[in-house]
């Protein structure tokens, strides 16, 4: 789905029968806006609605700390400045360890997947370990990173490289393997070496599947950096150990306003990757459009 | 447009050869025998086309003279390392603007940057692309996209250009356009070719020489040389002469050898190709 195949939205609506008022190309950018960021706005409106719904309409009084309603959860949340304080700092501590656990996935992943489209032989070795970064419980050997590495930002780090490198791997070596047999001749006929082969032809060719496993990974990352922390539930506290702390206090006004912090950090490294891929590839590859990257 | 057998016989006997093949056979790893015994000779400054069913070997004809196959018997000789080969696909990178695309074999090659963009710029003037040397190739029509598929090689100056069914994905009109167009650069860049391709008129209408392959294993049923002068108009399609040799090669190429025209000549329909 590309933004611009939608360009009118329900607000477009004439009468039957009736002329449109306007030419329907004229107010092109605005409308467009318009179609791309009602509907999720709609949707955004009707949970905060079912929110407060289920707060006042639902929950009795003394049991409205199940779930207080949204404005509560801004006021006491994110406009007290010590909690906003407390939330801000552990944000920012699982951001980085997020990002510099993303960069080392990505640096690690890629040269992996280098490796592995260059002789089939490393690709045989290696690519089995990589789908075990799925399929182990990686929750059940946090604790274990825990008491090998401490509870210090490498081995927080270490669960998000294990928690984003599979897409990276996998993503890269599908794109650098994605190239015709004809375009592999040609460079062949002309006498390039492997490396020409990878940095004019095999990686070029790659970026936009790589693209997709930096936006899986990126959120996967901040997934790994909370959850990482959450089960140490030691050490310098990151939004995991804080969410952990109100939840045993019953500071649901708190606990949410971290939840949705910790999704909006989320959010914005998905759509920071699915920017950078438009601008990247946008020019020449059809599958950087979409809402969202 | 008078037939002139003899002087296209004697260019293939004296010339310098380009591209010699001597009892060529390929079997692939599976057992697959794609040719048997293949005798050819190009001579510098032919238009060969080579015809034949489908799955007869042309491709792996070109693979082999290309240097990209090997021969699994017989010898293949190309006398020249300057080679041109476009395929049925463009293969352009779509990265890459026009200009970087035709300026991707040269790069490899490691020309100087300001010579591989002079190069690339004259090319991409030759085939009449001048306009979009900035647009990334899927802004690009089918014949758009062939066009800056020549130039690349172009930049090359090759010396031998081999042509794996370039035209079969476009249009008709297109095709015939592109098959001018092809013949001008032929006729000004004096390359020697060898051009493979499904039509029966597009292998006439190009060419000096056309060579009919059997199906697989392929090996050279018959060889027509074309007594056409250069340049050939359009409408060269649609003569007499033309269909007479149209329709000698599609015999051959039906398993009949060759033979005479049997239909009167006055009987042809107007505008008919022998080869239905």
């Amino acid at each position: 789905m590309s933004v611009e195949t939608d360009i009118t939205g329900p607000n477009d609506a004439t009468l039957p029968g009736s002329i449109p008022a306007t030419p329907r190309l004229a107010p092109f950018g605005r409308r467009r806006r318009l179609s791309s960021w009602g509907p999720p706005l709609a949707v955004l409106l009707a949970v905060i609605g079912v929110w407060y719904g289920v707060s006042y309409l639902l929950l009795d009084d003394d049991r409205r700390f199940l779930l207080p309603p949204p404005h509560k959860v801004i006021q006491v949340g994110l406009l007290d400045r010590d909690n906003l304080v407390d939330l801000l700092d552990a944000l920012w501590l699982s951001t980085r360890v997020a990002f510099v656990g993303l960069a080392a996935a990505i640096v690690i992943g890629m040269a992996l997947a280098i490796a592995m489209s260059q002789r089939r032989w490393i690709e045989q070795s290696i690519y089995p370990y990589a789908v075990m970064t799925q399929t182990i419980p990686v929750l059940a050997m946090v604790p274990l990173f825990g008491l090998w590495f401490g509870y210090s930002f490498t081995s927080r780090t270490l669960v998000v490289v294990i928690f984003a490198i599979f897409p990276i791997v996998a993503n890269t070596l599908f794109g650098l393997q994605s190239v015709q047999q004809e375009h592999h001749d040609l460079f062949t006929l002309h006498g390039a070496n492997w490396f020409t082969r990878l940095r004019k032809l095999q990686f070029p060719a790659a970026l936009p599947s790589i693209f997709t496993g930096l936006r899986i990974a990126a959120g996967l990352a901040v997934i790994g950096a909370i959850v990482g922390d959450f089960f140490f539930r030691q050490g310098e506290p990151g939004i995991g150990i804080l969410i952990d702390r109100y939840q045993s206090r019953l500071q649901s006004e708190q606990m949410l306003a971290a939840i949705i912090l910790s999704s909006l950090l989320g959010i914005i490294v998905f759509w920071f990757f699915g920017f950078l891929a438009r601008r990247v590839v946008g020019s020449w590859h059809e599958s950087a459009g979409g809402p969202g990257g | 447009m008078s037939p002139e057998p003899e002087r296209y016989e004697m260019l293939r006997d004296v010339a310098d050869p380009v591209l010699t093949f001597t009892d060529v056979s390929k079997r692939f790893d599976d057992g697959t025998v794609a040719l048997a015994g293949v005798d050819l000779r190009v001579a510098s400054g032919e238009f060969v086309s080579v015809v034949g069913p489908s799955g007869c070997g042309k491709s792996t004809l070109l693979r082999i003279a290309s240097g990209l196959s090997a021969a699994s018997g017989g010898t293949a000789l190309a006398h020249t390392d300057k080679l041109g080969y476009v395929f049925q696909d463009p293969t352009l990178l779509p990265w890459r603007t026009v200009q970087a695309n035709v300026e991707l074999f040269a790069e490899l090659r490691g020309l100087p940057k300001d010579e591989r963009r002079r190069r690339a710029d004259d090319a991409i003037r030759l085939v009449g692309l001048g306009e979009f040397a900035r647009h990334h190739p899927r802004a690009l029509s089918g014949g758009m996209r062939m066009r800056v598929s020549l130039a690349r090689s172009l930049t090359l100056q090759p010396e031998l250009f081999l042509f794996d069914e370039p035209f079969g994905a476009l249009d008709e009109i297109t095709r015939e356009r592109l098959n001018d167009e092809l013949q001008q650069l032929f006729l000004t860049q004096r390359f020697t070719a060898l051009f493979v391709t499904h039509s029966v008129t597009e292998a006439v209408f190009m060419s000096t020489r056309v060579v009919v392959m059997s199906s697989r294993p392929g090996e050279v049923l018959g060889d027509f040389p074309v007594p056409f002068e250069y340049p050939r108009p359009p409408r060269l399609r649609f003569e007499d002469d033309f269909a007479h040799v149209a329709g000698d090669v599609s015999a051959c190429l039906r398993g009949q050898r060759r033979r005479a025209a049997q239909t009167p000549r006055n009987e042809r329909p107007v505008g008919g190709i022998a080869h239905r």
